[in-house]
């Protein structure tokens, strides 16, 4: 299972990547793994305010409708349109083209509070 | 492992399962695999060539002696005096207001020997209602936990059994398949060619490592059911509840009302005669919308007119269907998605056909 070092993981299964004030949020490896064969995503709105811990996107697989939980909180600046077409990159990479959205950080001491590749690696027993 | 699982049932396959590295998910009181690689790989190698399922979890009753096909025709609602020897049917079996305790297939093996294939979650529902509502002695047997059956589905299906390929539809006969002594049904629930085989709990590994060496693909819950799905096949407690009737569910060709006195035939016939107050339809969602699923609320002119009973991204069409209940007059439908109308096109049964 794909951990990079460099990200930021919540116990929902999501990664973040810091860039400068924004945060760049996607699902882990091990989710879309657990997902398969993703083909609809529903990115929160541009503009709108996500709240850290609340659900704010939708990714759903050929089984069910599974809630994205934003890991941290913040004004969406923004979402992955290539998702509209090809909701599968998020299988095929999942922390690269697979991104879902990018966050402005109110609280960047929010980005600390997150659980580190080996947290995440020892709550998903990888 | 958690608790919940351990009550759980496995089939005989459970281990042949776990090798091949298949999740594993609750069903109807048992632990089944949901997929093996992928529900679309799945899908689509059913659709194009063959896949292989194990369907040990589903119910096999038999009933038996001179009085079994008078007891049976008063209980399900086809006929099945119209059964010869080998012969099958599907059938329901209704309570007396014509709601449905579960939807299945009665085969007849001998003249007074039949066999009903009968829905994992409904097992027990089904021995009572059969044991409390037969109106002459019969035998009655539950083969359910001592019986194994996969089914083997796909255009290609008929190569893996060259010896029943000239089985007809609705059609079984016993034999020997991988030397394991079977009963071959030309059944499924797919909506392609297939067999479902029957055979004893302890031989079903063997049959089933048979079909995988043979090229079929082990397929798992997720695809069966977005595969019924296409074909438009009723799933127990989906479009099918004790609240809902063959006719309300589109199914009254399975309905014999000219063989008599049967269990719910006077609410049905009502229904027949003066039209139901709502109907099972298939609807499919345009490219680019979410996937419908069960439960969500269907719309129409600005009223809630139904329920979604099934739904998802169909893996042979690219886009979202689904079947539901609407009120019966309802032509123009949208299905409502985490708050916001998507206008659906409702279409004839079945969504996708067979193609040969």
């Amino acid at each position: 299972m794909n951990i990079p070092n460099n990200l930021k993981y919540t116990k929902s299964h999501e990664w973040v990547r810091v860039e400068g004030d924004t945060a760049v949020v996607g699902i882990t490896d091990h989710a879309q793994h657990e997902l398969t064969d993703i083909v609809y995503v529903e990115p929160p709105a541009l503009d709108s305010a996500v709240e850290a811990g609340k659900e704010c996107a939708v990714v759903e697989s050929v089984k069910a409708a599974s809630d994205i939980y934003a890991p941290v909180s913040g004004d969406v600046v923004a979402v992955n349109e290539q998702l509209g077409n090809a909701p599968e990159l998020v299988n095929k990479d999942p922390y690269g083209q697979g991104w879902l959205f990018k966050v402005k950080l109110r609280d960047p001491g929010q980005v600390d509070e997150l659980l580190s590749a080996q947290e995440y690696a020892a709550h998903i027993g990888a | 492992m958690d608790s919940a699982s351990d009550n759980l049932k496995r089939t005989p396959l459970h281990a042949a399962h776990v090798a091949l590295g298949a999740k594993l998910v609750p069903f109807g009181g048992w632990e089944m695999p949901v997929q093996y690689t992928s529900i679309r790989e799945e899908h689509l190698a059913v659709r194009s060539r063959v896949g292989l399922f194990d369907v040990s979890h589903m119910g096999q009753f038999l009933v038996a002696g001179p009085h079994a096909e008078r007891v049976l025709n008063r209980l399900l609602t086809n006929d099945v005096r119209r059964l010869a020897v080998g012969q099958a049917q599907y059938t329901l079996l209704c309570h007396e207001q014509g709601g449905v305790v579960d939807d299945l297939i009665a085969y007849r093996l001998e003249p007074s020997v039949f066999l009903l294939v009968v829905n994992a979650s409904r097992i027990a529902a089904d021995w009572h209602w059969i044991e409390t509502h037969a109106d002459a002695p019969v035998v009655l047997e539950n083969q359910s936990d001592a019986t194994g059956m996969i089914a083997v589905q796909g255009p290609a299906a008929a190569q893996l059994l060259p010896a029943f390929a000239d089985l007809p539809a609705f059609h079984s006969r016993p034999g020997q398949v991988a030397g394991v002594t079977c009963r071959v049904a030309r059944t499924g629930y797919t909506g392609e060619d297939g067999f479902e085989l029957l055979c004893a709990a302890a031989d079903t590994e063997q049959l089933w490592q048979h079909f995988v060496a043979a090229g079929a693909a082990p397929c798992g819950l997720g695809a069966r059911d977005t595969l019924r799905l296409e074909a438009c096949l009723p799933l127990y407690g989906h479009e099918l509840t004790e609240q809902t009737t063959p006719l309300e569910a589109g199914l009254g060709r399975w309905v014999a009302f000219d063989k008599g006195e049967f269990m719910g035939r006077a609410v049905l016939a009502k229904q027949k005669e003066k039209g139901v107050n709502r109907r099972l339809i298939a609807f499919r969602m345009p490219p680019g919308s979410p996937p419908p699923r069960a439960q969500y609320a269907i719309w129409s002119g600005g009223q809630r007119v139904g329920e979604v009973t099934s739904g998802a991204p169909s893996p042979s069409l690219g886009v979202g269907i689904g079947l539901g209940y609407v009120a019966a007059g309802v032509t123009q439908i949208e299905i409502e998605i985490r708050g916001k109308l998507h206008t659906a096109t409702m279409e004839k049964k079945p969504l996708v056909k067979r193609k040969s």
